[in-house]
């Protein structure tokens, strides 16, 4: 006679509260039955955790990217796993490789494309600043031509790096003010880019 | 009969006589080098003879060699015969100043973007060809990037800092 088999009779549950992350509640006023704070936190909070990035990957810094979006290092935990392919309907422009001077315009369309409120991550040596391509044919930044948010050191930058430039991006965008994109100063940034 | 190098210099000679020099062939490839008005003569030849058979172009490109005065632009024609396996290199020379040379893209269709090609690294103006403007490089490039007289980093970087990169700048390196 077999021995019997043991079934595990009393299987521990998870709390659903263990499973769950939770965002932090903004700071704020709370009351019996009310809570109140600034709209611009809210909406904050809220952009932060629900990115959609647009990959712009051109070398290998686009391998490690992929690497960042598979299950090891999962950018999904991040609230950025739905990678949008249409720059209309993205927030965060990811720039990642080697941007030579004839990409250049298609770069800098895709960005236009883009609705406000646009962030862009310039990923890796060569997006930052043309990487060891010091030559004619390679733009020298991607910031010569449009705006950066937040630069990834490395070459390429493991996937690691990925992830904290998308926190530091989140960052930028929990703490944004709502009126930034309307001020002075981000339309004379964008005019230095010739860009309206 | 088996088509051998001596057999196409030979032919070469016995044709085009003393406007053909320099027969050199280093690794089995037959070099050989003309006046560039003969470049279409000589390609049409090596096109149309029987026994030649040279009907395959596999490259045209350039070699800058600053110190040659008078020839400092060498155009170099890769040519394969596909029924014997034998490839062979054609170079006309031609002056900086005038980079004026033939297009061979009567004879060759593919001729017409490996023109277009070495016109952009080098400057070669061919004429006669049906559509020479830059092919690689961003239209609107000045210059000929390929040329040694110009040096290999991008002199438009404003951000990159010399001394970050090991040339100039005030850091001196004990050894």
């Amino acid at each position: 006679m077999g021995r019997p088999v043991r079934f595990n009779i009393n299987p521990q549950k998870t709390a659903i509260k263990d499973a769950i992350g939770f965002a932090d509640m903004p700071e704020g006023f709370e009351g019996e039955g009310f809570y109140a704070t600034k709209f611009e936190k809210v909406i904050g909070l809220a952009r932060k955790n629900s990115i959609w990035p647009l990959p712009f990957a051109t070398s290998c810094c686009g391998i490690e990217f992929m690497a960042t979006m598979g299950s090891h290092y999962d950018l999904a935990r991040f609230g950025s796993e739905r990678l949008g392919f249409t720059p209309r309907q993205c927030d965060l422009l990811m720039v990642m490789g080697t941007i030579a001077k004839k990409m250049a315009p298609i770069v800098k369309q895709v960005y236009l494309q883009m609705a406000e409120p646009r962030w862009v991550l310039a990923m890796g040596a060569c997006a930052s600043s043309g990487g060891i391509f010091d030559s004619y044919s390679v733009l020298q930044g991607i910031d010569q031509i449009i705006p950066v948010d937040v630069y990834i050191p490395g070459c390429p930058p493991r996937p690691e790096g990925v992830l904290d430039g998308i926190l530091r991006i989140q960052d930028l965008v929990h703490n944004e003010s709502l009126r930034r994109r309307n001020s002075e100063h981000y339309k004379a940034l964008l005019g230095s880019y010739n860009i309206q | 009969m088996a088509l051998t190098l001596d057999i196409i210099q030979e032919k070469l000679l016995e044709k085009f006589g003393d406007q053909i020099s320099f027969f050199i062939d280093p690794f089995g490839v037959l070099n050989f080098e003309t006046p560039k008005e003969y470049n279409l003569k000589i390609l049409q030849f090596l096109f149309d003879d029987e026994t030649l058979r040279f009907r395959f172009l596999t490259d045209i490109c350039a070699v800058h060699y600053p110190d040659e005065k008078g020839r400092e632009l060498a155009i170099v024609y890769h040519l394969h015969n596909l029924v014997d396996n034998i490839r062979i290199r054609y170079k006309v020379f031609t002056a900086i100043e005038t980079p004026d040379i033939y297009t061979a893209t009567a004879l060759y269709e593919c001729a017409n973007w490996m023109e277009r090609e070495t016109y952009d690294f080098f400057g070669v103006n061919f004429l006669g060809h049906p559509n020479l403007k830059r092919i690689q490089n961003v239209e609107e490039m000045d210059y000929f990037p390929m040329r040694k007289e110009y040096p290999m980093e991008d002199q438009t970087r404003t951000d990159k800092d010399d001394e970050m990169f090991g040339r100039g700048g005030t850091v001196i390196y004990n050894k």
